[in-house]
């Protein structure tokens, strides 16, 4: 299945792969933390772009001649290969949107459209702005309600809540498989199962996911999976709306225009088939062969390895901040993922995350588009570091270095 | 001195500073000795909201001269202010209004004004420039 054979876990080997990592900020090693925000690129999806680009640049779908053929079987080979890796039993279930947000609003807008008074939507307490607004819109434009599952102080979602929350009227769970504030892992599995049971569809979040383990799509029985490029080591601009083609079958279009349709008159237009329903305009022809390439690059990786690493990298990081006086992990599920965020009694994030920046050190602060989880916690913000498989135990121990100084400034 | 000189002045000071880290500790100790503006004068039409930070500016007009309170909760922002209040208290409307800040670039600190940052630092020269506007007709 894959071009590249699989390797033994090598942190070092893999660090090789991404350019961007070897470079100086400020006259420091940088040291790259925001992987929550956004991954490194490695050179397999650079090269991949440059030659596209260079040489093979042509609109796709519709050309006779050989260059527009060969975007269009390399722009439908990474659909497949996108396919394969999520185990979807068709091609035609993965379509290519802008990213994770945009995803979530086609759901929301083309499903939601089925959705009436009385119908209800659930998510939890710590989902993204981009899985709480969308559903906000559909229920103000359908007149249905949003409901919410909250979570305890650990950062986990508390299932008897959610159960009593969960009814009949429930007609979509929205849930973040990987919260990108807290690092949760959320038992997706569990949720689907018993959604499913009251006749549920289940959208999960996989923005924070994707990159961190395996997925399998069949397996999780998700009715729609979303994710972003960009966070999976691929291109920005382009992300992936899984959905169990029942379902997309159904779907009326998002977006129209050229591409998504059969045959158009000016009395009446009937659509293309699946995915290309859902892909109206020129596609980010390059964004999405280059996908393929990051997830070409992927099936390189030893992923249980990796994730293992990661999560050591974590724990290694949370057990060194957690000494420093005032310091609060924010986020400390019993199952969670290279998401190390923290806030300091006392000291503003912004500030720590300003003099880490000028010590090189990429990390994100603020309220990382989770409002309604700061306020939960009471905080403005935190500062999160979030780790990916290139990242290593010297990074930290240079990292926790920094934060000491910073705090020693600060106090 | 005029707003000029007051810009020249910082400009000499930050010079001393070799990397980054002490001129973000010479920041923060002005951030610690700027005035705090009192809790209960924190509200809402003083606040100017940033993504991350948030400022409070509190701004009056006396004998011709503009006078500038601020606070943020934030240290490194509130260091910053306390720059900007040196050069732009106590000088008249019109020259706040058309003042060229040169010196945040020419310290290296153009990056905490952009509108990327989200500290509320732009929104807090704008709003110094608006209220400095609203008096140039009387002064």
């Amino acid at each position: 299945m894959s071009d590249l054979e699989l390797k033994p876990f090598n942190v070092r080997e893999i660090r090789e792969e991404f350019p961007a990592l070897r470079q100086q900020i400020y006259g420091k090693n940088l040291i790259y933390f925001d992987n929550g925000a956004t991954s490194q690129k490695p050179k397999l999806v650079l090269d991949a772009i440059n030659l596209f680009y260079s040489k093979e640049n042509a609109n796709i779908h519709r050309g006779v001649h050989y260059m527009s053929q060969k975007a269009t079987t390399e722009y439908e080979a990474a659909r497949q290969r996108i396919q394969r890796y999520l185990g979807a039993r068709k091609s035609e279930e993965i379509i290519f949107t802008k990213g994770t947000t945009d995803s979530i609003n086609l759901v929301a807008y083309s499903f939601g459209l089925s959705l009436s008074a009385g119908d209800e939507v659930l998510i939890s307490a710590m989902e993204h702005h981009s899985n709480i607004v969308p559903w906000q819109m559909l229920c103000e434009r359908q007149g249905c309600t949003l409901k919410v599952a909250p979570i305890n102080q650990r950062g986990e979602l508390i299932l008897e809540e959610f159960d009593k929350l969960l009814s009949k009227k429930t007609k979509l769970v929205a849930i973040t498989h990987i919260s990108n504030t807290l690092g949760t892992i959320n038992p997706v599995k569990e949720i689907i199962e018993k959604a499913h049971a009251v006749g549920a569809k289940v959208l999960v979040d996989g923005a924070q996911s994707i990159q961190h383990m395996h997925i399998n799509v069949k397996e999780m029985n998700c009715d729609f999976y979303v994710f972003s490029s960009h966070k999976v080591f691929g291109p920005t601009g382009i992300g992936v709306l899984y959905g169990k083609e029942e379902l997309l079958d159904r779907m009326p279009p998002y977006q129209v225009g050229g591409d998504m349709i059969s045959r158009v008159t000016f009395e009446r237009t009937t659509y293309n088939e699946l995915p290309f329903k859902f892909e109206a305009g020129t596609p980010h022809i390059a964004g999405g062969i280059c996908l393929g390439k990051a997830f070409e690059f992927l099936e390189s990786i030893d992923m249980e390895s990796a994730e293992r690493h990661e999560r050591e990298l974590a724990k290694y990081a949370e057990d060194m901040l957690a000494t420093f006086e005032g310091l609060q992990i924010i986020g400390e599920a019993k199952n969670k993922t290279s998401v190390v965020s923290f806030s300091v009694k006392g000291i503003h994030p912004f500030d720590i995350g300003t003099l880490l920046d000028k010590q090189g050190i990429a990390v994100r602060t603020g309220h990382h588009c989770t409002q309604p989880l700061m306020d939960f916690y009471g905080i403005p913000g935190t500062v999160r570091a979030s780790f990916a498989f290139y990242n290593t135990k010297q990074e930290i121990d240079t990292f926790v270095e920094a934060v000491e100084r910073s705090l020693s400034m600060l106090k | 001195m005029n707003l000029t000189e007051k810009q020249e002045e910082i400009i000499q000071e930050f010079e001393v500073f070799d990397d980054w880290m002490e001129k973000y500790e010479y920041i923060i100790d002005l951030g610690k000795d700027l005035p705090k503006i009192d809790e209960v004068n924190k509200t809402d039409d003083r606040l100017i909201e940033g993504c991350q930070s948030r400022v409070w500016l509190d701004a009056h007009f006396d004998n011709g001269k503009m006078h500038f309170t601020a606070d943020s909760d934030a240290i490194i922002t509130k260091g910053i202010i306390g720059l900007l209040i040196r050069v732009l208290d106590g000088e008249n409307p019109s020259d706040i209004a058309t003042a060229d800040l040169f010196f945040i670039s020419k310290i290296g600190l153009q990056e905490h004004l952009s509108p990327t940052r989200a500290n509320g630092l732009l929104g807090m020269v704008k709003r110094l420039k608006l209220e400095a506007i609203k008096h140039i007709s009387v002064s």
